[in-house]
């Protein structure tokens, strides 16, 4: 005969398993997942699926329209732009700065972030005033101004705009791991941890941070929109990456001269762009939904 | 409310000193003032000359305390560029980016508010989806490239509105959607859910028991209601479109102050950037301020936790 607590238990799912399944009817999650997955592939195997050198120039084929113009050609499917360059090429490669930017910018915010938040929602008190201090001095600070003078004053380079970002971009972390580990801090677990004499960054690491992780990986992918998308900004007003790398708000401010005569040369990397931080922002909302206490029933 | 107010102001106060510092050391952290000043063929004795009459040649704090004197009474240096005071050339700079943002900002309560409120009058409804769209599309739309489209469209395309300049009325039209669709989403969201958590308070149902009409009800009971916050937040948003402004005057070539800031950091010109990050951390944190204590006044909870600490 089956012992009967064990058979329910196996009736009732685990909570990784309703996440999972709740994650698969969210329809917004699935259209974010497949459209991330779609340039996640493209920056990995750009090498194998660019047609050309995204940076070789040649002068006599300049400014081709792509294949759903009259005289586009299906050998420049996206054409090329002014210096004769492949744009469906250099749209593949694009994807890999905005990527890479978006990733690592995001860890060091995530990092820097989440060490002032859980400091302060755990210890309270003068931390809590420090690092809230802290929080408002970085808001104050008008972040494309502050990003573009840094930039001005180093010189830009993709280790600079990741830096730089990565530095401003804290801010969120802050605001929402500091409200999360307020509420943790006083549950039971953490009582526990403390009675059995556990040292205060073992309970921080390893007892509030798994609980709080899932915080963590929402305003992750929010930031990273963020990230990307101020990268093409300070990109195109000339103080991000440098050419001849190709950055998605690079090629827009380098076609931005053709816009009038051919629209499309801006419309390309634009749509990329878009679609790229529309994708993370429904997968990150499709996470918080799935995820966060306010999204569970 | 007392003990709260003070504390906000405190640290405020706190942080305008902090900022006014960074802002200082970025200028410092440029290179040699000296050198920039006298230009970059300058004989040494010159250069010299000048870092004594500038009083460059004395500690950091003590430059910063003159600095920081000098900068309370409106005298924010000279500009490296145009040899001029860097007050002079922003008075005429400044109200233009406020006349964009203050645009910016009606667009942006003009979209948010009756869509808000339409979704939140009907949840679920292919408006509240709408709603939704609108505020997903809005956050992932490059402020920049939109500008561009925009230009294209109504600029080119239609022949409507002016494509650059800030000489009329008409050259605001498409900045200020610009500017203002990044501000829509947020403003929308709180909106709705404002609206939704007032329909669904017991006044609201003594106002439908008394037979109120469905219109008086939305307007007059549940939106005032749900307007504190949306006020307070508005004031936090203006504060970020003044600084949101560089992109898009720089796409514009708007006369305002994001526009010149831009010019001015891609010629080194620091005098000018300090003066402009300091005026809108000072904005931007005096307008945190009012929101913050606005909403405290509003929301015994939230007064009472101020005194308690």
């Amino acid at each position: 005969m089956k012992d009967p607590v064990e058979s329910n238990l196996q009736a009732v799912s685990t909570p990784r398993a309703i996440a999972r399944r709740r994650l698969y009817q969210h329809k917004g999650f699935i259209i974010g997942a497949i459209g991330l997955a779609i340039v996640l592939g493209m920056a990995l195997f750009a090498p194998l699926l660019a047609p050309y050198d995204p940076y070789e120039q040649v002068l006599t084929r300049r400014l081709i329209p792509p294949f759903w113009q009259e005289d586009g050609t299906w050998l420049f499917p996206l054409g090329t732009d002014h210096l004769g360059r492949d744009y469906l090429s250099r749209i593949l490669y694009g994807a890999r700065v905005s990527l890479a930017i978006g990733f690592v910018a995001t860890i060091i915010s995530a990092v820097i972030g989440g060490t002032l938040g859980m400091a302060a929602g755990y210890f309270g008190g003068r931390v809590d005033m420090v690092v809230s201090f802290m929080l408002s001095t970085r808001l104050s600070m008008p972040v494309v101004l502050v990003a573009l003078s840094v930039v001005a004053l180093v010189g830009g380079s993709l280790t600079v705009v990741i830096s730089v970002l990565g530095c401003l971009l804290w801010d969120r972390f802050t605001v929402v791991l500091r409200a999360v580990t307020m509420r943790e801090r006083l549950l039971d677990y953490v009582s526990a941890a403390k009675a059995i004499g556990c040292t205060d960054f073992r309970i921080i690491a390893r007892e509030i941070f798994p609980n709080v992780f899932p915080a963590f990986v929402v305003i992750a992918t929010l930031e990273m929109a963020n990230a990307i998308l101020l990268e093409a900004a300070l990109s195109f007003l000339g103080l991000g990456v440098q050419p001849p790398l190709p950055s998605w708000g690079l090629m827009i401010a380098e076609a931005k001269e053709q816009m009038y005569f051919s629209p499309w040369i801006i419309a390309i990397p634009g749509c990329a762009l878009f679609a790229l931080v529309l994708s993370i922002n429904l997968f990150g909302d499709g996470l918080r939904d799935v995820l966060s206490p306010e999204g569970r029933n | 409310m007392f003990a709260y107010t003070i504390k906000r102001i405190g640290l405020t106060l706190l942080v305008a000193l902090t900022v006014s510092f960074i802002s200082f050391l970025t200028l410092h952290l440029s290179g040699d003032l000296a050198q920039a000043m006298a230009g970059a063929d300058a004989k040494a004795a010159d250069v010299e000359r000048i870092r004594q009459q500038y009083g460059l040649d004395r500690p950091l704090l003590v430059q910063y305390a003159s600095w920081a004197g000098k900068a309370l009474s409106g005298d924010f240096g000279e500009s490296f560029y145009f040899r001029k005071p860097v007050t002079e050339l922003l008075a005429d700079r400044f109200p233009v980016t406020i006349a964009l943002a203050l645009s910016a900002i009606v667009f942006a309560l003009g979209l948010a508010i009756p869509l808000g409120v339409a979704a939140a009058a009907r949840p679920n409804s292919w408006i509240d989806r709408l709603c939704l769209s609108v505020s997903v599309v809005g956050q992932a739309l490059p402020s920049f490239w939109f500008s561009l489209m925009l230009i294209i469209f109504f600029g080119v395309t239609l022949r409507w509105l002016p494509v650059s300049g800030s000489g009329s009325w008409q050259h605001y039209v498409m900045p200020a959607i610009a500017l203002g669709y990044y501000a829509t989403p947020a403003l929308m969201r709180l909106t709705r859910a404002g609206m939704l958590e007032a329909l669904d308070s017991d006044y609201i149902r003594t106002a439908r028991a008394k037979g109120l009409r469905t219109h008086s009800i939305i307007f007059k009971h549940a939106l005032r209601n749900a307007a504190i916050p949306i006020v307070a937040v508005s004031a936090v948003q203006f504060g970020f479109m003044l600084s949101g402004s560089v992109v898009i005057e720089t796409v514009f070539a708007i006369r305002g102050i994001g526009h010149f800031a831009w010019e001015a950091i891609s010629r080194s010109d620091f005098p000018v950037v300090q003066a402009i990050v300091l005026i809108l951390a000072f904005v931007y944190v005096g307008l945190n301020l009012i929101a913050d204590l606005l909403i405290a006044a509003l929301d015994p909870r939230l007064r009472m936790q101020g005194e308690g600490v």
